[in-house]
């Protein structure tokens, strides 16, 4: 895994330091956050409804630039990021969006197999990797179908292995578990378990303590916008 | 046994025993593609732009086929000025016409490039006076100038300068006129008729863009989700215009074929209406201002550059339009 180093050497993913967001004139939704996201870390990202856990993680996504304090991904100051450098960031991080964002006129396997396709990857190249990929997330009889026809807990597993197709260094789910009853729950939870094995480092936005209970991990807790770590 | 009671060949096949166990259909296996591209075509394809599309490169076609018709005929009329000038004798007195005639026809012959010079005999001069002085004029009793017709060659340029200069100094009352004021005339309008035709055919073009960029960020708001997928997976600027792209192309192309199909149909008819109604006064009034209403291959050639115009403009404008969108989508400090 590539290593970014703040000033201090020490490897970082993300990085925030004194980071505040208000939307428009309105007060601020989130206020003095600073933490790193670490390689091959796992962290749990919860709060009550409200708290801003989606606004702390678009913020970790780059699609909103925070009022005031410093970000860095990836070593590299946010705010210095162009354009053009914006999609090259974007591929080495992996999102899992609350409401899946599936392209309902594409198959699951379109689906997965969008982040390599719009790399420019060879569908011969990938089509195996697509394949043992959906297997893996119990989804390997469904690859062909779309998803208004998948359930719930299918569409969250489709779109975690959209997520994971092009091994992300770092994966943000939103909500992962939101949608599933418990013992599907459980079984993404695995899935993030075994990847964050693999290397990749996670962040996952929750206010389901059944499911942090389940794993002993670092807990990020928003309170009225405010960050407390327990590491 | 009669036809009726024989076993029929498929009767016979399913009698055997191994064709007795139901046949398992093959089981084919599901497409792991939809077949649809990334921006579904349907969500771009927009019968209202075709509509406007075609209707915009109709009118272009139309603008360039009566520029270049305005303008073929501008310079047949210019060319068939400009190779001949006309040497005028104003009588005086105690002038000899006919000595001045022919010193003028020895004069303007001398110089290059003058191919015949034919003095216009009392018929002819009668017959150009007739609308004004009516018939049956006896020219002996006015005073009426001779007109010298000077044919140049194809391409003649002869100085004119110095044979108005050797007329004037030895042939007394006689002037030339080289249809100079004529020919600037219709090159003025010629080109201002290309200018107006340029202009329209700019706005059309530059009506066709608006629309284009309109309907481009019409077809992104509606592919929405799409668009922000897509940005959200690492798809830079170029892969996603390069999604609508290729959809406004086809849009670009269809529309624009309509257009220009439909001016194309048009400038045919009129040219065998044109042709067919040669003799009739409306029809000799209509060749005495366009020719023969006909447009030349090159003129046909030019409407299909238009169509392939057309047709690149709307993907690149459509292309240009996606990745100024996406760039500011991309812009973190926004």
């Amino acid at each position: 895994m590539r290593k970014f180093l703040d000033e201090t050497g020490i490897a970082l993913l993300i990085s925030f330091e004194n980071v505040g967001l208000r939307y428009g004139i309105g007060p601020e939704v989130l206020s003095d956050l600073s933490f790193q996201v670490a390689p091959n870390s796992f962290q749990f990202l919860t709060g009550p409804s409200g708290a801003g856990k989606t606004s702390l993680l678009r913020l970790m996504l780059l699609s909103l630039s925070p009022t005031r304090g410093l970000v860095k991904v990836f070593g590299k100051e946010a705010s210095t990021i162009r354009p053009e450098q914006m999609p090259i960031i974007r591929r080495k991080i992996g999102v899992v969006f609350q409401d899946f964002r599936l392209l309902d006129h594409l198959t699951t396997y379109e689906n997965v197999a969008l982040p390599l396709q719009v790399r420019g990857k060879m569908e011969q190249d990938y089509r195996q990797d697509v394949r043992d990929l959906l297997d893996w997330v119990g989804l390997g009889d469904r690859m062909h179908v779309h998803p208004p026809v998948l359930s719930g807990g299918e569409k969250q597993r489709a779109a975690i292995a959209r997520a994971l197709i092009d091994q992300p260094d770092v994966l943000l789910a939103d909500e992962p578990t939101g949608n599933v009853d418990p013992p599907l729950a459980r079984r993404i939870l695995r899935l993030f378990i075994e990847l964050h094995r693999s290397g990749t480092s996670v962040v996952i936005a929750t206010h389901d303590l059944s499911l942090m209970d389940q794993y002993d991990a670092r807990r990020l807790v928003l309170n009225s916008g405010r960050l407390q770590i327990y590491d | 046994m009669t036809d009726k009671e024989k076993p029929s060949k498929s009767a016979t096949k399913t009698a055997t025993p191994a064709a007795k166990a139901p046949v398992k259909p093959k089981r084919q296996p599901k497409p792991l593609r939809s077949g649809q591209s990334i921006v579904p075509r349907e969500s771009v394809a927009s019968t209202a732009l075709i509509f406007v599309i075609g209707i915009m490169t109709f009118l272009a076609c139309l603008t360039l086929g009566a520029v270049s018709m305005v303008n073929t005929s501008a310079a047949k009329w210019q060319n068939d000025i400009s190779r001949e000038v006309t040497i005028q004798i104003r009588p005086f007195d105690d002038l000899e016409m006919t000595k001045a005639i022919r010193d003028a026809s020895n004069i303007a012959l001398q110089f290059s490039g003058v191919s015949k010079v034919t003095a216009l005999n009392d018929a002819e001069t009668a017959r150009l006076l007739e609308p004004w002085l009516g018939a049956g004029l006896q020219l002996d009793e006015l005073p009426v100038p001779r007109l010298l017709r000077v044919t140049l060659a194809d391409g003649a340029k002869p100085d004119f300068v110095k044979m108005r200069e050797q007329l004037e100094a030895q042939v007394p009352g006689s002037t030339l006129d080289d249809h100079r004021t004529w020919v600037d005339r219709l090159t003025t309008m010629a080109l201002t008729m290309v200018g107006i035709g340029s202009t329209v055919f700019l706005l059309m073009m530059a009506a066709t863009v608006t629309t284009v960029i309109f309907a481009t960020r019409g077809a992104m708001a509606g592919n929405k989700d799409v668009v922000d997928v897509l940005h959200f997976v690492g798809a830079d600027s170029k892969f996603i215009s390069g999604q609508f792209q290729k959809h406004f192309l086809i849009l670009g192309l269809k529309g624009a074929a309509c257009g220009a199909l439909g001016a194309i149909i048009l400038f045919v008819i009129l040219g065998i209406w044109s042709s067919s109604s040669l003799a009739t006064p409306e029809g000799d009034q209509i060749s005495a201002l366009f020719g023969t209403f006909s447009l030349s291959w090159s003129g046909y050639f030019w409407m299909i550059i238009v169509l392939i115009m057309v047709a690149i403009l709307t993907a690149v404008t459509s292309s240009i339009t996606v990745r100024r969108q996406v760039n500011n989508l991309q812009n973190y400090r926004k």
